[in-house]
């Protein structure tokens, strides 16, 4: 594969939609995922069942539902987001941040409990305890990070409804794939979706890393 | 500490990300052989007969094959797959061996087809029209048009906002030809490229009121807020094609279908399809060996 403007361009795209819906999710999802993990309350069971329904939310049913928000005959068709790199962003976002939400949660639930009732016992805010308890729960955390950056990489129907695949506006990897298969060119989608697979490869060979340098470094 | 540790990931990302794009960009781009599926292996005879007919989004989409088909499978006894893509894929399809019969629009990649040797007994089948279509208002004055080359001329003058399918379809091969007759390189923001089939894209230029150059039966299926603003003009006659592919292993069966679709029977049931719900036929029929 030639790596051509375009081809670039489709690269830095994807890169750039998926990384900002991939912050953006854990700034919403780490917290509630550690406070889910530390407080008991009523209902609570009923949120958690719901959040480990949306860490499997299909995402062409995301898709639809934004479309339908977003569209110029919809609730936010004044927004005119419908068919831009925000669109997908918003997508993304929700696709992923039940993933971060559910699996911070499980990595928080996992941790001794004795950490943070010593915390707690010395008289460490609340604030505080999130945060210990994020620091313990680290590497149950980043393996949430990889999952979310994995699932939004790759996806492909939601972006492909709401973005709409539009040539140097919203056309990110995986719509580029589909449309070289649609027109015949297999060897060009083939070549592009092993690009894909090696971003991911990359990315989670960082966080690997980076997690085992972190365990050796913050043991105690 | 964590955020130091973050820009230290990044950026070793990144680093090694350029790394390995390098890596790909040196090499030689490959034949695309290495990527496309083996053909078939022959059925046994035991098995029902059963045929692929390569063809286009619009022929599926606009329920022609649904109303055809099982006429003809009552008839013959043989099944037909239908694979509906965008004509360049199904001509690839041709090509492969993965597909006994195509039945596209386009009529230089349908000859080139038959003139490199991959296909024979080709015939024409029926044709129907384009049509320009956009937001009612008509802020490009697109209806004063007499030719789709002066439509298209006033488009790009206005800067109209335009959606082109950009995916080597039939109907894309079209418009980029009446591009061409104009002498507009259509390359700025008002001219948008969605890579995807019909239906998406009249659904695209009607959220962003663009133009776009659509087959009647596709838009007349759809309800949108669309209206047509150019139709009869003899450059968007659009006329279908079937072609039998050489190395096809059913050729007898093949060679039964295009039968159907050029005989009586076949010609009569095409010209009556969508009279009913539309007024009109949405396909005039035409037969005749090329």
């Amino acid at each position: 594969m030639m790596l051509t403007q375009d081809v670039w361009e489709v690269i830095l795209l994807s890169l750039k939609v998926t990384s900002t819906s991939v912050l953006i999710g854990m700034l919403a999802g780490i917290p509630i995922g550690a406070l889910l993990g530390l407080y008991t309350f009523p209902g609570k069971r009923l949120i958690v069942a719901l959040i480990y329904t949306c860490m499997g939310l299909p995402p062409v049913l995301v898709g639809v539902l934004v479309y339908m928000l977003l569209s110029r005959y919809g609730p936010l068709g004044s927004l005119d987001l419908l068919f831009s790199a925000e669109a997908m962003i918003i997508a993304q976002v929700v696709l992923v941040t039940p993933i971060m939400t559910g699996l911070t949660m499980a990595a928080v639930h996992g941790k001794e409990r004795a950490y943070w009732e010593t915390a707690k016992s010395l008289g460490a805010s609340p604030l505080q305890l999130m945060l210990t308890i994020i620091r313990e729960a680290r590497g149950g955390i980043w393996s949430g990070v990889a999952a979310a950056f994995g699932r939004a990489i790759s996806e492909v129907g939601a972006v492909m409804l709401v973005g709409g695949n539009i040539e140097h506006h919203t056309r990110v990897m995986t719509t580029a794939i589909i449309l070289e298969t649609r027109t015949g060119n297999f060897s060009a989608g083939l070549q592009l979706g092993l690009v894909l697979l090696a971003i991911s490869f990359l990315f989670n060979s960082f966080l690997m890393v980076g997690m085992m340098n972190q365990m050796k470094t913050g043991q105690r | 500490m964590m955020k130091k540790h973050f820009r230290f990931v990044t950026s070793f990302f990144l680093l090694s990300l350029i790394l390995l794009l390098s890596a790909c960009s040196s090499q030689a781009p490959q034949q695309s052989s290495a990527a496309a599926p083996a053909p078939a292996p022959a059925p046994e005879k035991t098995a029902p007969k059963e045929i692929t007919l390569a063809t286009t989004t619009s022929t599926q989409d606009s329920g022609l094959l649904d109303y055809l088909l099982p006429i003809f499978e009552k008839q013959s006894g043989i099944k037909v797959k239908v694979v509906a893509v965008g004509t360049g894929q199904a001509i690839k399809l041709g090509e492969d061996g993965n597909a006994d019969v195509l039945l596209v629009h386009a009529r230089k990649s349908e000859d080139e087809f038959v003139s490199k040797g991959f296909g024979i007994n080709a015939y024409d089948v029926m044709y129907n029209q384009f049509y320009i279509v956009g937001p009612p208002e008509d802020p490009a004055g697109v209806k004063q048009a007499k030719t789709a080359k002066e439509a298209f001329g006033k488009i790009s003058e206005a800067k109209a906002a335009f959606i082109s399918r950009g995916d080597d379809s039939g109907t894309d091969k079209k418009e980029k030809s009446i591009w061409a007759e104009a002498k507009i390189k259509p390359a700025d923001s008002w001219y948008l490229s969605s890579g995807q089939g019909m239906g998406e894209t009249l659904q695209m230029s009607d959220e962003k009121k663009a133009y776009t150059l659509t087959d009647e039966a596709t838009f007349l299926s759809r309800k949108l807020n669309l209206a047509v603003m150019m139709q009869g003009d003899k450059s968007l006659l659009n006329p279908y094609g079937i072609i039998q592919v050489k190395s096809s292993a059913k050729k007898e069966e093949g060679m039964k279908l295009i039968e159907f679709f050029t005989g009586e029977e076949g010609q009569k049931l095409i010209g009556e399809f969508g009279q009913k719900e539309y007024g009109k036929g949405l396909f005039v029929p035409d037969a005749k060996k090329r």
